[in-house]
């Protein structure tokens, strides 16, 4: 079992100009290890992470997008991942950090703790997917799964963190919104 | 009533799906995000589906498409979201957060279902119908209604303005068009 900063850290030395679609523990964590304005975090509404990184994926099909979605959030939205499928951007690469639990609501259960999302994802019919538990496998090959033609899936199975501190008037600063439309239009 | 001017009293009361989809287009949609609903089932999307000009992105649940036409919004590219009441009412929440509070320009058009055109929305005795104007006017979300032919005329200006101050539109399609 990996932890999630171990992962995100991992991906920060990867990540250059993608867009980072993150919401909740993924967000602080990331934005903890990596903040930049290239980073979307305004999702709005629990769930719909993976719906927003298909809208910038569509509108920018020459930049890659990044979701970082937790268990909990894709659950909610688990239709997405046949949408996605369906649309196939090239440009996609989608993470679920798997920890079982609604870690920003009090850490209770997911309500199936079993749950293979790469699995799921691979019947949706994305182009490819992956399932990491190891972090030495992870930091080998996650250079390769962001930089393949989508839509990738992986998942992160982690354990859970120590407690977070969500600062939500930073997280959705309306600054950062205008931020991130600046810098993702810039590089276009 | 003479016949001749029941028949042009009948034939003003129509709402041409091609003059709704000539108005989308003229707005600038490039994106169309869209569960079926059977009152623009044949009038709006099939025809939509069949034009190339639009990119139709079929999606599972209606709460999908304000995530993605927000997405598409930070890409400066416009979207219409074409969904049913019923649709609508299950995206509440998304709508609250992405179209409300973090205003996005997320233009929805949304098929009454089951609704009598000649009736207001708001005496519709269907509850779901009843409801949909209220709670527009409570999140402050601008809204038209199309039932008619003279209806369509609103929709460019209505989605130029949505995206002119970033904020969220709804047309409630009162008729199934032809």
């Amino acid at each position: 079992m990996m932890k999630r900063d171990d992962c995100f850290r991992i991906l920060a030395r990867h990540v250059g100009d993608e867009a980072v679609v993150a919401t909740y523990s993924s967000a602080v964590e990331w934005v903890g290890i990596n903040p930049r304005p290239l980073n979307y975090l305004s999702i709005g509404a629990m769930g719909l992470d993976s719906s927003h990184g298909l809208g910038l994926a569509l509108g920018r099909p020459n930049r890659r997008v990044i979701v970082l979605q937790g268990d909990g959030s894709l659950l909610m939205n688990l239709g997405s991942l046949v949408t996605i499928a369906a649309v196939a951007p090239k440009n996609l690469v989608h993470f679920v950090v798997q920890n079982n639990t609604y870690e920003a609501n009090g850490g209770h259960p997911i309500p199936g703790t079993t749950v293979d999302f790469a699995g799921l994802a691979h019947a949706a019919g994305y182009a490819a997917t992956y399932d990491f538990s190891n972090l030495d496998a992870f930091a080998q090959q996650a250079a390769h799964v962001i930089a393949q033609d989508g839509p990738v899936f992986a998942t992160l199975r982690i354990e859970p963190s120590k407690p977070l501190t969500y600062d939500y008037p930073s997280l959705y600063d309306p600054a950062k919104r205008e931020a991130f439309k600046a810098a993702f239009a810039a590089q276009s | 009533m003479t016949i001749a001017a029941a028949e042009v009293d009948a034939g003003a009361r129509t709402l041409s799906g091609r003059g709704i989809i000539t108005a989308i287009k003229a707005s600038g949609i490039e994106y169309v995000l869209s569960v079926p609903d059977i009152t623009t089932s044949s009038g709006l999307l099939q025809p939509i589906a069949d034009e190339p000009e639009f990119r139709l992105i079929r999606v599972c649940k209606e709460d999908e498409c304000i995530g993605i036409a927000s997405g598409l919004s930070y890409c400066d590219k416009r979207a219409l979201v074409l969904i049913q009441h019923t649709g609508f009412l299950y995206s509440l929440n998304a709508i609250r957060g992405i179209a409300v509070e973090f205003a996005q320009p997320i233009c929805m058009m949304v098929g009454l279902l089951q609704h009598d055109p000649d009736v207001s929305p708001r005496e519709s005795p269907r509850y779901g119908v009843r409801i949909i104007e209220p709670i527009l006017d409570d999140m402050g979300i601008a809204h038209h209604l199309i039932s008619l032919d003279s209806d369509v005329a609103k929709i460019r200006p209505a989605i130029d303005e949505a995206y002119r101050t970033s904020r969220p539109v709804v047309f409630l399609v009162g008729r199934s068009p032809s």
